[in-house]
């Protein structure tokens, strides 16, 4: 048996599907949306577990069903070996400390009527930590760690610019001492050297407080920078999982090998010698996803077995690495 | 050089844009100057609030006034000045001879109109023919860009289009009367990894295959290093380096440029335990600081700084940069930090 002590989460055969009506008042039932349909993955603890994918691939569905923002459809979630989707409301409320989320869009996550030292107090009052006068010099420190003048305490989410808003919302991440934090596309919002500013400071309070990221982003070069292991998702699907190394230097995926190709390089030499390869098509919609395998319509690879059976999330023998794992017939075969 | 000058096709001198607000005047443009040769493609680069858009909808003259004002400079299209145009002519003009493309398709095609409908539009201001033409022009169009099954999408609206096939259609209008430069602004932030491949192809496709130019405002320096001739680096409003891209790229002598450089992560290249922001944030554009913009970020500022706001110079033969530094780093004589 491989240790499974060392995972912090540990997702099972996930599902999350939204039902469709068929009209405005009707509550007759027209399909589903599969936003995440039967996915598994594990996240160890200390490390950054990556999740990149185009919009609408159900990255930030997974997130939020971790954290039972939105009830899971089927599936299990352990952390620490305890499925959080069987968890009473006084469990749940425990786990929460643990488990935190810092969102996209530093400008609708915090509340403008509320200023900083309440935002990030709120969790502290909520669970109870401390009085207000502990509570707000804690608030004060966790400025000061993420970077912010304490003297601040007071100002309003409008006065700040969209990295410090960034930072604020790590603060209020951090206030519980949580273990894992789910970090949906935290940069995706933010100006390219403000990006970097913020990369490095969850670099370094992964180090100073032994963090836990779950890191989801459509930018695969970010994603590269920060993750230990990466997940690459496609309609609800994880068609690829290996350590980053190796699913950046050897994608087994057609998928994978395309949206790698698809990102220019910062470098006018190297993109002028680079051959690019660029997926045909639109992404299908999720509602009435393809058969067989849901990226055959667009594959440059697929044969006959593509659209008639679904491909299993395995280990193939072209690669040695542990853990790389893709579900695709032909995995590796170059596109 | 004679041959070098009538290549030129647009001419954008000592640019000023403000914005005459209750909070105090917002330069939002404050000094940019940049030319653009035929069959070039010239990328704009800079953070969210250094003036690209601004200067971009200046150059077709769409800055809504009041509150905004083009308060100086020059906008030469083949020797006319945009800024004289009366309104007839300024019709004429835009749509015509410079088109624009915007980052969000969504909200800049009309959602109670078919597609097919809104691309016959722009045929029919600029040109004189009848409905008949109009359309079989339309689905010509369509067609160059890359929509399928066109009959039927001809006739369908913008919500039944993809973010993709938007953005195609919005390239189908602005391409309809064959211009001269197509403006785009962002082009394909709002879209999907290899949706922004595939637009950004047929873009390029397009400007070979009807010999024009291109403008592309974006903030991904990959975009850029792929597709552009020459790059402008905009900073508060201001030109702050203009030259070709592999010395925007190799030889910057900004130092803002220099740290846009060192901070962004590569695809190909290994994973860095730190990587190298530039601090701080951009200065608010109401107040700016005395003497030079960049001086409060900047890792090389030196007491000099504090009073001189440095112009943009010819430091090298088409390479300008607004940096009292910029001869050090050209000569060597200050390294570039690792």
């Amino acid at each position: 048996m491989k240790d499974n002590n060392n995972r912090i989460l540990e997702v099972k055969n996930l599902k999350k599907y939204f039902n469709l009506r068929s009209g405005f008042l009707s509550h007759r039932s027209a399909g589903s949306i599969k936003a995440v349909d039967d996915i598994s993955f594990y996240i160890k603890k200390g490390e950054t577990f990556g999740l990149v994918g185009e919009s609408g691939c159900g990255k930030s569905t997974t997130s939020r069903v971790i954290l039972r923002l939105t009830n899971p459809t089927s599936g299990q979630a352990l952390y620490n070996g305890n499925d959080i989707f069987k968890m009473n409301n006084r469990q749940m409320f425990n786990t929460r400390r643990d488990i935190q989320i810092i969102f996209q869009d530093p400008y609708a996550s915090l509340s403008p009527r509320m200023t900083v030292g309440d935002i990030i107090g709120e969790p502290l009052e909520i669970h109870r930590i401390g009085d207000k006068k502990i509570r707000r010099k804690k608030v004060k420190e966790l400025l000061k760690t993420v970077g912010l003048n304490p003297e601040h305490i007071n100002r309003y989410p409008h006065e700040f610019s969209g990295g410090q808003r960034q930072r604020i919302g790590i603060a209020r991440a951090l206030a519980l001492t949580p273990k894992l934090i789910l970090c949906d596309e935290p940069v995706s919002a933010l100006d390219v050297s403000v990006q970097v500013q913020i990369l490095n400071l969850m670099n370094s309070l992964q180090k100073e407080f032994d963090l836990t990221y779950l890191f989801i982003a459509h930018d695969l070069s970010v994603v590269k920078h920060v993750s230990n292991r990466v997940a690459v998702m496609y309609l609800g699907k994880i068609v690829e999982v290996a350590e980053s190394k190796d699913l950046y230097e050897k994608p087994l995926h057609p998928y994978t090998m395309g949206l790698l190709s698809a990102v220019p390089i910062p470098d006018p030499e190297v993109e002028r010698k680079r051959k690019r390869i660029i997926l045909q098509g639109d992404v299908p919609s999720p509602i009435s996803p393809p058969n067989g395998c849901r990226f055959n319509p667009r594959c440059p690879n697929a044969q006959e077995i593509c659209s008639r059976e679904e491909p299993e999330l395995k280990k193939h023998a072209i690669s040695s690495a542990e853990g790389h794992l893709a579900a695709c017939f032909f995995a590796g075969k170059p596109i | 050089m004679d041959l070098q000058q009538n290549n030129k096709i647009l001419e954008v001198k000592n640019l000023k844009t403000y914005f005459f607000t209750d909070g105090g005047v917002v330069k939002a443009v404050d000094g940019v100057s940049f030319d653009l040769n035929v069959m070039e493609t010239l990328g704009i680069v800079g953070e969210t609030g250094s003036g690209k858009s601004v200067t971009a909808l200046s150059i077709l003259r769409l800055i809504k006034q009041p509150p905004g004002k083009i308060v100086e400079g020059e906008i030469l299209f083949k020797g006319r000045n945009i800024l004289d145009m009366n309104i007839k002519e300024l019709q004429d003009f835009r749509g015509n001879r410079i088109s624009m493309i915007f980052q969000d398709p969504m909200t800049s095609l009309n959602p109670v109109f078919t597609i097919g409908n809104q691309i016959m539009e722009a045929i029919i201001a600029h040109r004189n023919v009848d409905k008949k033409t109009a359309k079989q022009e339309s689905l010509k169009l369509l067609e160059m860009v890359g929509i399928p099954d066109l009959k039927r999408r001809f006739n369908s609206y913008p919500h039944e289009f993809s973010g993709g096939m938007r953005q195609r259609a919005m390239i189908a209008m602005a391409i309809a009367n064959s211009p001269n430069i197509l403006i785009a602004d962002e082009p394909t932030t709002a879209l999907d990894v290899t949706i922004q491949a595939q637009i950004l192809e047929l873009m390029h496709e397009l400007k070979e295959k009807t010999k024009s130019s291109i403008i592309i405002i974006t903030h991904d320096l990959g975009v850029v290093a792929k597709y552009a001739d020459r790059v402008m680096v905009m900073y508060a409003g201001k030109t702050v380096e203009f030259s070709d891209v592999d010395t925007i790229f190799y030889k910057p002598c900004h130092p803002y440029t220099l740290g846009l450089m060192k901070s962004i992560t590569r695809l190909d290249e290994a994973k860095r335990e730190h990587l190298k922001p530039i601090e701080g944030n951009p200065p608010s554009l109401i107040d700016l600081p005395r003497g030079c913009i960049f001086r409060v970020r900047c890792k090389y500022a030196i007491d000099k700084c504090k009073n001189i706001l440095p112009p943009l110079l010819e430091i090298e033969k088409g390479h300008f940069t607004s940096c009292i530094r910029a001869e050090e780093f050209l000569s060597g004589s200050l390294k570039r930090k690792k």
